[in-house]
């Protein structure tokens, strides 16, 4: 099903990027690029940098060294504002979504770098506030329908369950009609059935959209199936970087995995 | 009526022209309930078919439906049959080795379908299926780079291509449809041996609707919710052919998952439903009732009882006194009405369930509140369409009298036979089991036992093949047993053995939504269905509802002898991908039996506990295995009514 989807040029380039937080190196020259259209996957054990990397993709860390040129734009640290608004989204390891509102305000919510009207408008409901507000609805609703999430629109996300906690998140991400989407354990503790969905979910934002989308995942069946390309941390360092096949064969991996005699 | 066309598509261009701007179809989509009116089906329908007959679909060819209910599907049925073509609607949650039968059996070659997962489905089923050339689908999602397969889009696009270039085509195609003509077939469920295929033809049909569409007066005006499986026949008059004859509105849902919503916004006239649908809806109610304020359950409570006794007297226009008159009206306004409104039943003037039996606590609930569900018989071979419950005469136990134009008869063995347009043409290659079936006499087999009551309303018992004597000599029912048994909310399906033994035994399947409630309300901890079932706890739970249905057994001098003497609970829920069941949820019990042989052994044996081991498969296909040790209880049988007396 991938083959038909054709993969352009590089869209983000990361380059020898270190992170540390004091004494700790969380990320050590960190160089990899991901291209348009793709699936990346960022894999590596406990404590290899994976969540470090996502936050530095999209501005919560600053690194002290390296550039990541994000559609021919480089850049040293940003804020996570700027990355939002040049079109990067993202879900969380621990969802981060607005427990007391409905799971469509959620998913509005990924609609605001969208909205233009003043805030005036928006209060007495005229003009362009309205406009765009229909508009916008319109966008969440074929994102609803997608993720075929159509009978909990209403319900307030806090009495979901975990896995469609995480679909609600992926469809705020996709709300935002980001260029490049980060998705952080998207199928952590999660049941088969629920996997199976998401992968599905995955591979179609990624055909239907075209959406270029990094992910960190544990589950190496999942990985392995569904990416095109994959990067792999230990201790802050890349060892490996290729298509399943090549990390499959690669021993340093096998090796951070595996454990190693010494 | 009599000088309307006799075939649906015919029917279907009457409306266009008698009643173009009417809303004939409605679908949520994108949650906006979108409208098409008749002139607008019409012009769809006839572009499909343009667009199928430019793909070769001649008359005679099978269309096969694949799908959720779905304007476009439906509006399929009409397009084949224009093209004096039989679409063949299936099963939408059946895996492809499933599908890969009924496909070889019809020779599809044509077939229009739902979305992604059914075309994964097809091509799955295509190597075995040779005759199989063409895929459609309605819903593009993830299909954008297969090959082979045809987009609803290029269809219409295609059709109205070829419309324009045979101008006179479809006019010609479509005054050549028959009434005779074949116009539907439908599988049957089947509970013995392999599904056959039923054909019904247009003239067969339209009998059926429109001698069920003018018993209860349905008009243009009326609306109802279309969510039950397409290929059931239940579905297939309610939601196609009363639809075309009558005119009404059909709602498609926006998914499976939001039929209540959908029920809410809709707000249907005319409703339909299995009783499990309306057993879902009191047990939702319940539980969410429990957990109101003291105040809302007195009142609940208090209007219930109430309802209870005067509700379905009021329903039915027998006299009632004054108080009661007034403490109703009173309970409307406080309870009813709202509940009405929640259960999206506030504007329903006719309600119907049918397919296996209803509990009489549900039933008497649903017509105390003042919605006036009524029973109806019918089969896949008579159009479900036989008998109907009349207003003002509605029971528990019937299932109403002989509908408009058909016979029925109960033959010397006990069997009802019936006669009437509505029977089927003949089983599609099965010229054995169509003689079978319809005697000499013209008379339809139905294979059920039943009889009639002095108010002259049928009464169905059981399957007559299933009736049996136990070793005793005393009649044996096991569908009765298994209904009365399944009855109690805690009990989603029950298995009687007893033909030819001693006593009466029984498989139990526990209700997992309400014996979850129930352990919950105890701070009874459980893993999953299996732990669950093999609690103590929950088989004293079973064994109080084994008691109450012997009791009542004992109470009937001729059933006493049928009480249930031991039963087990088992560790897995009897499914329809395991064989176990139908596609309509019918227990196959023979199938049980044999695949459960150990456990009937023990059940017979006297044995206490048996170890079990059961291969299951799982929704994606791929197979488990569920080891558990079943522990088998012994219930003392009462002394029957004769004996005691």
């Amino acid at each position: 099903m991938t083959a038909a989807r054709s993969i352009g040029g590089t869209i983000l380039e990361v380059d020898a990027v270190s992170l540390a937080f004091g004494g700790v190196k969380a990320l050590t020259e960190v160089s990899f690029d991901v291209r348009e259209h793709e699936i990346r996957a960022i894999i590596g054990p406990n404590g290899a940098g994976k969540s470090s990397m996502l936050n530095v993709i999209n501005g919560v860390y600053r690194p002290q060294r390296g550039t990541i040129t994000f559609r021919g734009v480089p850049r040293h640290g940003m804020n996570p504002y700027d990355a939002a608004s040049s079109g990067i989204a993202r879900t969380f390891q621990n969802i981060a979504l607005f427990k007391g509102m409905s799971v469509l305000d959620n998913i509005m919510t990924g609609r605001n770098l969208r909205m233009k009207a003043s805030f005036l408008e928006q209060a007495i409901w005229i003009g362009r506030a309205r406009r765009e507000e229909l508009d916008n609805r319109a966008r969440v609703e074929a994102i609803i329908d997608f993720l075929e999430i159509q009978h909990i629109r209403r319900t307030p996300v806090g009495r979901l369950a975990y896995g469609l906690q995480k679909r609600v998140e992926l469809a705020r991400a996709l709300a935002a009609e980001p260029a490049l989407l980060l998705l952080d354990e998207p199928m952590a503790g999660m049941n088969v059935e629920e996997k199976q969905d998401m992968c599905r979910f995955i591979l179609d934002v990624n055909a239907e959209f075209g959406t270029t989308i990094v992910l960190i995942e544990h589950d190496m069946g999942v990985v392995m199936d569904i990416c095109d390309r994959i990067v792999v941390l230990d201790y802050g360092r890349k060892i490996g970087d290729g298509a399943a096949d090549e990390i499959r064969g690669n021993q340093a991996v096998i090796d951070a995995y595996l454990g190693v005699a010494h | 009526m009599t000088d309307a066309p006799g075939t649906f598509p015919g029917r279907v261009f009457a409306h266009a022209k008698a009643i173009p701007d009417h809303p004939a179809t409605r679908e949520k989509d994108l949650g906006i309930w979108q409208t098409w009116t008749w002139r607008e089906v019409a012009a769809e329908v006839r572009a499909m078919a343009c667009g199928l007959a430019s793909m070769g679909f001649r008359a005679g060819m099978h269309l096969a439906i694949v799908g959720d209910n779905r304007p476009r599907l439906y509006w399929a049925i009409t397009a084949a049959q224009a093209l004096r073509g039989v679409p063949v609607p299936m099963y939408q949650d059946a895996p492809a080795a499933e599908f890969a039968y009924v496909l070889n059996d019809a020779e599809v070659a044509y077939a229009i379908v739902e979305d992604q997962e059914q075309v994964d489905k097809l091509i799955e089923a295509r190597p075995g299926v040779p005759t199989l050339a063409h895929v459609i689908y309605d819903d593009p999602r993830g299909l954008r780079d297969y090959d082979g397969v045809t987009s609803y889009e290029e269809l219409v696009a295609r059709g109205r291509a070829f419309d324009a270039a045979n101008p006179g085509f479809f006019d010609a195609a479509l005054a050549a449809v028959r009434p005779d003509d074949i116009a539907i077939m439908l599988y049957t469920s089947g509970t013995t041996g392999r599904p056959k295929g039923v054909r019904q033809s247009h003239r067969a049909f339209i009998a059926a609707a429109e001698g069920s569409v003018a018993f209860d007066k349905l008009s243009p005006a009326d609306s109802i919710l279309s969510y039950l499986p397409m290929a059931w026949v239940g579905d297939h008059l309610f939601s196609y052919a009363q639809w075309v004859v009558a005119g009404f509105t059909i709602n498609c849902p926006e998914s499976g998952d939001t039929v209540m919503t959908d029920l809410r916004e809709i707000g249907p006239t005319y409703y339909f439903a299995p009783p499990r649908v309306f057993e879902n809806l009191l047990t939702q109610l319940t539980i969410r009732m429990e957990d109101a304020s003291a105040l809302k359950r007195w009142l609940y409570r208090s209007c219930l009882a109430i309802a209870r006794r005067c509700g379905a007297a009021i329903l039915d226009g027998q006299p009632v006194p004054v108080t009661d008159r007034i403490l109703y009206a009173i309970g409307n306004v406080l309870i009813y009405a709202p509940l009405r409104n929640v259960l999206g039943m506030s504007r329903v003037r006719v309600a119907y369930t049918a397919g296996a039996a209803i509990g009489p606590d549900l039933f008497r609930f649903y017509r105390s509140i003042g919605i006036n569900l009524k029973q109806f018989y019918g089969s896949t071979e008579t159009c479900a369409y036989v008998c109907l419950q009349p207003d003002g005469a509605v029971k528990l136990d019937t299932v109403g009298l002989p509908a408009p134009s058909v016979e029925v008869k109960v033959a010397d063995d006990g069997e009802v036979i019936v006669r009437g347009p509505m029977l089927l043409a003949e089983y599609y290659k099965r010229p054995d089991a169509t003689a079978e079936s319809i005697d000499a006499a013209g008379y339809f087999h139905t294979g059920d036992a039943g009889y009639f009551g002095d108010d002259g309303q049928l009464r169905i018992i059981d399957r007559a093949k299933d009736v049996g004597k136990l070793a005793g000599g005393s009649l044996y029912a096991p569908n009765y047993i298994e209904n009365k048994l399944k009855f109690f909310p805690y009990i989603k399906e029950a298995v009687a053995f007893g033909a030819g033994r001693e006593r009466v035994c029984a498989f139990l399947n526990i209700d997992m939504g309400s014996v979850g409630d129930w352990a919950e309300r105890r701070n009874l901890a459980y893993s999953g269905y299996a732990d669950l079932a093999a609690k103590p706890e929950v088989r004293a739970l079973m064994r109080e509802c084994v008691e109450k249905v012997n009791a009542e057994l004992a109470a009937d001098p001729k059933l006493a002898a049928t009480q249930v003497h031991r039963f087990l609970v088992l560790h897995k829920e009897l499914d329809p991908d395991d064989d176990e069941l139908t596609r309509t949820r019918k227990v196959r019990r023979g199938f049980i039996a044999d695949k459960y042989r150990v456990l009937v052994d023990a059940l017979y044996g006297g044995k206490a506990v048996e170890h079990i081991e059961t291969e299951v498969k799982f929704e994606d296909g791929r197979r488990g295995i569920v080891a558990a040790d079943l522990v088998i209880e012994d219930v003392a049988p009462r002394p029957s009514a004769r004996a005691a007396a």
